[in-house]
């Protein structure tokens, strides 16, 4: 087994809002491997980039808080980190990608000053060195004529190109782990294709690990080793990727998988949806938060909420009261 | 479903370009040529898929299908009535009858207006409905699209994404139209809101005889509710066909990559799959490349495909490609399943 990378445990965090406290992360720990991808899979508003940005503190204080959970990375934990220790590893140690390419670059920035920002500042790279290692990366994630493109300003790239500079730039310091939080969901199939298969090529070139966070099941069939699945400030399902898509076993996963639309599978039948809405986290749940929209709800669903336990084998974490196989409580 | 043989829209080298305007006295000098001569027949009953990646002309089509914009040539029939020729007053009868959902429930909808004033609007602007004849239609409306009528004095803000985009279904609906234009209706909605809209769509489609042009990026949901598909690129239609057949046996270059490019929510399927990756971007439609526009990113184009433009020729019944190399793909094809057998 490969090294453990990162270790999250019992994060939590919270936003105050004049409407009240929205328990958005509700005590999630996750785990990830050196070389390992994780792919975390969720809806709109289930905490999945909240987690992620949690961990390089990145939110928002106030009206987030981290109200308590440890992230070991290296030995170190980020979450208790001050303010210039946690920047030492931002960039340096573990990159980040968003997921709207527009809004993420500086828009009066040239690529180059932008991308010669972390080289400047991690590395303590000449300004001549980090112009001439920008120009590698660039070519690197295949951006054509890149001495030139670098005197260009966001708006004169494509969509798919910028991204490609995101990627370089969360990559340029080489670190060890990327978080992609939604690289893809603002391109064009046949860009996102481009952008999966470089992402896939670039982790094979230099060996870092990888947590991809996307909404869209089949990209993270195409680039997951593990599935971590959230629901409502939770992680309910955690598993390799083809034990996750060939058995899955917390109900909402088997809803998912059940509602989308089969491409390679033959006549028309009616999608199976999953009734009712996403929860509101203003509460922290007692109860599972999917028991509302469940069809395999029992009475034990509504008064505790089940912890996210190996079942079947130690890969495979699910949190449910319910075997989903046979309709009974475990 | 009944899919009658009568066809309710016809499309005639319909063109929609939008002039760019430069230096100070705003002298043109280009066009973005967002439509550039299409046409396709939808039968009455049917929904047709128009696919295609940001900026082919989609959107531009469902709107210039509508009279939103004024199509800078070609004709559109809906009912054997020519509605590029009708005067304004003329087109607004038949608005009844045509109709449009958009893509984002949160922009389309007023928040200063009810959800009951939303769906009332069209009634009282086209005087359809009046006093309590229009609260009561409201009130049939919300429940064909499954929402409850005593939420009818909300405001949109108080409503889900999924919610939204039913009122903006109930609005659409509110006129007994024949024929709606989906503008990309689920793509701002979560996965599992959107089996919620799409079976919605079809359970109506059936109950009230609809038609829809269902225009999407989504390829596995376009497959799902169309029975035939259009394959848009840079403004022209590059392949159409029945769903069966353009997602078994597609044969333009552009629809093969475009199909590869679908994440499979199947992680074995990588393993046997190799994904077609097109290079670069998808050129602009203000200047698009001579000869068949995919050439620049085409795995096939030679030399001869920079000097012609190809025209969309029936291959097969009911198979329609532009592609200038479609022999040498299906005699290709043909080899390959006979080296199988």
């Amino acid at each position: 087994m490969a090294n453990l990378l990162l270790n999250v445990q019992d994060l939590e965090t919270q936003f105050a809002t004049p409407e009240g406290t929205i328990h958005a992360v509700s005590g999630v720990s996750l785990t990830l491997d050196e070389g390992e991808t994780l792919g975390v899979v969720g809806e709109s508003g289930c905490g999945k980039s909240v987690t992620m940005l949690s961990i390089l503190q990145l939110i928002p204080t106030p009206p987030g808080k981290i109200v308590n959970g440890k992230a070991d990375f290296l030995g170190r934990d980020l979450l208790s980190m001050n303010n210039s220790e946690i920047r030492t590893i931002r960039g340096a140690h573990i990159g980040m990608v968003f997921q709207d390419p527009m809004t993420s670059l500086n828009p009066v920035m040239t690529i180059g000053k932008q991308m010669a920002e972390p080289l400047l500042l991690h590395l303590n790279m000449t300004k001549n060195e980090a112009r001439n290692r920008s120009i590698e990366l660039l070519e690197m994630v295949g951006i054509p004529r890149p001495a030139d493109r670098l005197k260009d300003y966001p708006h004169q790239y494509s969509g798919g190109m910028r991204q490609r500079v995101m990627i370089a730039m969360a990559l340029s310091c080489i670190p060890q782990i990327l978080i992609a939080d939604e690289p893809t969901t603002a391109l064009d199939v046949t860009i996102q294709a481009q952008i999966v298969e470089l992402v896939i090529k670039l982790q094979k070139e230099l060996g870092m690990s990888i947590i991809w966070i996307t909404h869209d099941l089949g990209v993270v069939a195409s680039v997951a080793h593990r599935v971590a699945v959230m629901y409502g400030g939770f992680f309910i399902e955690d598993a390799p990727v083809k034990e996750l898509y060939a058995n899955p076993l917390h109900p909402y996963t088997i809803g998912l998988l059940n509602s989308l639309p089969r491409i390679n599978k033959e006549g028309r039948q009616r999608l199976y949806s999953i009734e009712g809405m996403p929860p509101v986290l203003y509460q922290k749940p007692m109860a599972c938060p999917f028991a509302p929209r469940c069809s395999f709800v029992k009475e034990h669903c509504w008064q505790e909420n089940p912890p996210l336990i190996p079942i079947n084998s130690e890969n495979h974490k699910v949190a449910c009261w319910v075997n989903t196989k046979t309709g009974r409580e475990r | 479903m009944s899919i009658g043989n009568e066809t309710l829209v016809r499309i005639e080298d319909l063109v929609m370009h939008f002039p760019i305007y430069r230096g100070v006295i705003r002298r043109q000098v280009g066009a973005v040529r967002a439509v550039d001569g299409i046409s396709f027949e939808i039968q009455q009953g049917e929904t047709l898929g128009l696919v295609g990646e940001s900026g082919c002309g989609k959107t531009t089509t469902g709107r210039t299908i509508l009279q939103l914009y004024k199509p800078t040539s070609g004709h559109v029939y809906f009912k054997d009535k020519d509605l590029t020729q009708l005067k304004p007053e003329e087109m607004r009868k038949e608005r009844k009858d045509i109709q449009m959902i958009f893509q984002d429930p949160y922009a389309s909808l007023n928040p200063r207006m009810t959800l009951h004033d939303i769906v009332a609007e069209p009634l009282i602007a086209f005087g359809a409905k009046k006093g309590k004849a229009v609260n009561e239609r409201v009130a049939e409306l919300l429940k064909l699209v499954r929402l409850d009528p005593d939420f009818s004095s909300r405001y949109p803000h108080e409503f889900s994404g999924g919610q939204r985009q039913r009122i903006g279904i109930a609005r659409s609906l509110a006129l007994n139209p024949s024929f709606i234009v989906c503008d990309e209706p689920i793509s701002a909605l979560d996965v599992s809101i959107q089996a919620q809209i799409v079976n919605l769509l079809e359970d109506l489609q059936e109950e009230l005889n609809l038609t829809y042009l269902f225009i999407a990026h989504d390829l596995s949901m376009v497959r799902h509710i169309s029975d035939r598909v259009a394959v848009m690129y840079l403004g022209i239609i590059v392949e159409l066909a029945d769903r069966y057949e353009i997602y078994n046996n597609p044969l333009h270059p552009y629809t093969q990559a475009l199909l590869s490019s679908i994440p499979v929510a199947e992680p074995e399927y990588y393993e046997t799959h190799q994904r077609i990756v097109l290079e670069g971007n998808v050129p602009s439609p203000a200047n698009p490349p001579s000869g068949c526009r995919f050439r620049t990113r085409c795995p096939l184009a030679d030399k001869g495909c920079s000097e012609e433009q190809p025209q969309l020729v029936e291959v097969r019944p009911g198979h329609f490609a532009a592609c200038l190399k479609i022999d040498q793909q299906i005699s290709e094809k043909e080899v390959s399943i006979q080296n199988k057998k």
